[in-house]
């Protein structure tokens, strides 16, 4: 087994969290994980991308030319890299801010109306886990028990309050996917 | 064993603590300020010292002090700040303190850019500042190793006085990885240096110093360094093969570079091609031998860097001319991908995109 | 009989290279004595220069380091911080501490490193032939200012101990001459009280030495000190710039 991931948005949007989560939560299953994060200049408000790789063999190179997921949480983000998706792979977007059509017709897409979801429990700042959980129910290889117990390991001190929301946040984009696509 | 998932930096940083560490000069650049921060915010729980300096210059001469001294001591920077350490690790060197810097290299020359690069790799092992003098220079290819091979370079720089340097990039530095991390040294059980300027009781004045104003002596003193490398030359060369056993053909390779040829080794065997990896963990002393090893079996050598080629010199002069040797190298920041890796393997085999200076013609 | 003087157990012995006139070899002098007279030899840590004083460490009977151009200051840092209960002191010409050095000394002194800087101001570049040094006063001939030091071109002769006292970290500042009994005494005095400063770890201190250079001024001994007495320091006149109580 092995899934690399590319997840991408705005800076603010917790891309790396995001990221750093699903990685953590792959070792504490054992897998071999790496995460990436491409940086720029810009602290705040640029584009944020990261890989994630999850593997079952120890991990080469942990950069991802072809992912077999794209997490796209803006659509710059899915522009820049829809394209270099493996065939047949997953693509899960951002619906609420990506409205034009996409086309893509050799990989499986995923719309999820992140903002909308999030706003509904209440904390628009949590898209990141809605779209994380949709992902974590279709792909299952890493249980979402095992990302929710993670989530006091990479959430900071100072957030600890929030991680009920975010967990709450996970199940929302789980259920939402489970609901379209049983 | 405790397994957490760290950034290269970070790994680096508590390695260098569990080490017996307890100070960081320093000063901020990117790719590499997790260090700092790191040891900022953990050293003074140790009862160690964390101090920004006000200039890579002034670091790496507190870290002479500190070294002098008789402590445990790091800093961290990269290429452009390194560059500007260069006069006091000659210092370091030529007065044999031990002491372990960090490279996290990014694109040069100049002010360069801030995406890993590996063209600090002649500065790293042929000097780098003025003199006959070479740091022990480790290489780590992923997190678990950046943390392994920082706890032992603290054993390095002092079982030989000499400073080590960590040798990573920006994607060593800012990947994170699962990391085993080993038990703290005991500082009770470290050695003590009888040669530090902790205050002269009960003895002859210890002086740490590097001028030699009699050629004769200084002639002495270079060749006592000498002996040290070459008795590093001798037990400190290391390298890891990959499916080398029966490779006709092999990748040569450091750090973030030898993962990504990793990758191409692995594709290019479903192919059917017979090749390896071979891939420098220590490039002062560069493996020389390991690396002579191999041309039994191995037929033409493809070096990938993330340069114009720098470490490709030091492979030919291992190989003496008997095997041709091929480059696949990529600058400024850009990181080679497996498939461009992939192309050069296979070209290599046709016996094609040798490099116009390169031996096999 | 009552002995009045004896060599001080904090020099080697070593005979000095200096120049004869040079008054590097008395502020050594004054040095080692204050070091024996607070007994702490065992416990001090020199951090010598380029320059003139490059072999202080030859001459020193303590445990001493040799710093690179300019940084004594960030060396002696590093191992006041290692052992914070030793007494650390840097000895520093001109050229070293107020030109290529200025980061280090300004730093050093801002951090209030609990160190003791002993600074030899003698106006000119010695060990490498007399050339300007930052501290060469306005008109001075040197072998790079052979028509005088103009400030049109070299600005003015910097003041590193009006410099320093304005800076919070330091706690005393002090610029004293040797250029007569009267003036060597006070000069001792100002290297006692900055080692008591230390060992009371109050913070950073400084004591500026107009000190003489008859080789490189082109002066007989006697004239060099009557230089350095009345014209040097007309510029840079000697007192107490800080003493933080």
């Amino acid at each position: 087994m092995r899934e690399e991931i590319i997840m991408a948005g705005f800076g603010g949007q917790g891309i790396m969290l995001m990221g750093k989560l699903l990685a953590f939560a792959g070792m504490k299953e054992g897998y071999e994980v790496s995460w990436l994060p491409s940086y720029g200049p810009e602290m705040r408000g640029g584009t944020a991308n990261c890989t994630v790789i999850i593997s079952t063999e120890k991990i080469a190179s942990p950069l991802s030319y072809r992912p077999d997921t794209l997490i796209a949480m803006n659509y710059p983000s899915l522009h820049k890299f829809l394209s270099r998706v493996k065939k047949n792979g997953s693509i899960y977007y951002n619906s609420s801010l990506i409205q034009n059509k996409v086309d893509a017709e050799d990989k499986n897409l995923n719309e999820i109306p992140v903002n909308e979801l999030a706003a509904d429990i209440g904390n628009d700042k949590v898209g990141n886990m809605v779209i994380l959980g949709s992902y974590l129910a279709k792909r299952r290889f890493i249980s979402l028990d095992a990302v929710k117990e993670s989530l006091k390991e990479i959430i900071s001190e100072k957030w600890q309050d929030l991680i009920e929301l975010n967990k709450r946040a996970l199940e929302k984009g789980a259920e939402y996917i489970n609901k379209i696509r049983p | 064993m405790e397994k957490r998932l760290m950034k290269g930096n970070e790994a680096i940083a508590e390695a260098a603590i569990r080490a017996g560490c307890r100070y960081f000069f320093g000063y901020p650049i990117t790719p590499q300020n997790e260090i700092p921060e790191y040891m900022a915010l953990h050293l003074p729980q140790y009862g160690g010292v964390f101090l920004q300096a006000e200039s890579e210059v002034s670091a790496i001469n507190m870290v002479y002090g500190a070294a002098g001294a008789g402590a445990r001591v790091m800093t961290s920077s990269s290429s452009p700040g390194i560059s500007l350490k260069m006069e006091g690790i000659s210092y370091i060197a030529a007065a044999e303190l031990p002491c372990v810097i960090v490279n996290m290299m990014r694109g040069g020359p100049g002010l360069g850019g801030i995406q890993p690069s590996q063209a600090d790799y002649f500065q790293a092992v042929k000097g780098g500042g003025h003199g006959d003098y070479h740091m022990t220079v480790l290489a780590p290819a992923s997190v678990q190793e950046a943390f392994d091979l920082t706890m032992e370079a603290f054993e390095i720089a002092d079982y030989y006085r000499n400073p080590v340097m960590i040798l990573g990039d920006g994607v060593i530095g800012q990947m994170m990885e699962g990391v085993v991390l080993r038990e703290p040294v005991k500082l009770e059980e470290l050695k003590e240096k009888e040669w530090a300027t902790d205050g002269a009781v009960n003895r002859e004045p210890n002086i740490i110093n590097s001028l030699f104003l009699d050629a004769v002596k200084l002639e002495e003193h270079n060749l006592k360094l000498k002996a040290k490398y070459d008795l590093m030359r001798e037990r400190e060369a290391r390298a890891e093969l990959y499916k080398m056993d029966d490779a006709e053909y092999a990748v040569v390779a450091y750090g973030t570079s030898a993962r990504i040829s990793r990758s191409a080794v692995d594709e290019a065997r479903k192919k059917g091609i017979r090749v390896g990896l071979i891939r420098p963990v220590s490039l002062f002393p560069f493996p020389e031998k390991i690396i002579r090893s191999t041309i039994a079996k191995t037929r033409t050598y493809l070096v990938v860097e993330m340069s114009l080629g720098q470490m490709i010199e030091d492979l030919k002069l291992a190989l003496n001319g008997k095997r041709p040797v091929c480059f696949y190298g990529r600058t400024g920041g850009i990181l080679p991908l497996v498939d461009e890796i992939l192309e050069s393997i296979e070209l290599m085999r046709r016996g094609e995109g040798i490099e116009a200076d390169c031996c096999l013609s | 009989m009552k002995l009045t003087a004896a060599y001080p157990e904090s020099l080697t012995g070593k005979e000095f290279h200096y120049c004869p006139g040079c008054t590097h070899g008395l502020i050594h002098r004054l040095i080692a004595e204050v070091i024996d007279e607070l007994e702490i030899r065992e416990k001090t840590i020199g951090v010598a220069p380029v320059g003139c004083a490059v072999l202080a460490y030859e001459y020193f009977n303590l445990d001493m380091q040799e710093a690179s151009h300019g940084r004594a200051p960030a060396v002696a840092t590093g191992i006041k911080r290692v052992h914070p209960d030793r007494v650390v002191f840097t000895y520093q010409g001109d050229g070293d501490l107020a030109s290529i050095g200025t980061a280090e000394i300004i730093h050093a002194a801002n951090r209030g490193e609990k160190i003791s800087v002993f600074f030899i101001n003698n106006a000119v570049y010695g060990m490498t032939g007399g050339q300007m040094a930052p501290t060469t006063l306005t008109g001075q001939r040197t072998t790079t200012s052979p028509l005088g030091r103009s400030v049109e071109s070299s600005g003015y002769p910097l003041k590193i101990s009006e410099l320093l006292s304005i800076l919070e970290g330091s706690v005393f500042i002090a610029r004293v001459s040797v250029h007569n009994p009267a003036h060597i005494m006070k000069a001792k005095r100002a290297v006692k009280t900055s080692f008591q400063y230390q060992l009371d770890g109050k913070g950073f201190s400084l004591v500026e030495f107009l000190s003489t250079c008859p080789t490189n001024w082109g002066m007989k001994p006697v004239e060099a000190l009557r230089f350095a007495g009345e014209e040097m320091t007309k510029y840079f006149p000697p007192g107490t710039y800080k003493e933080v109580e």
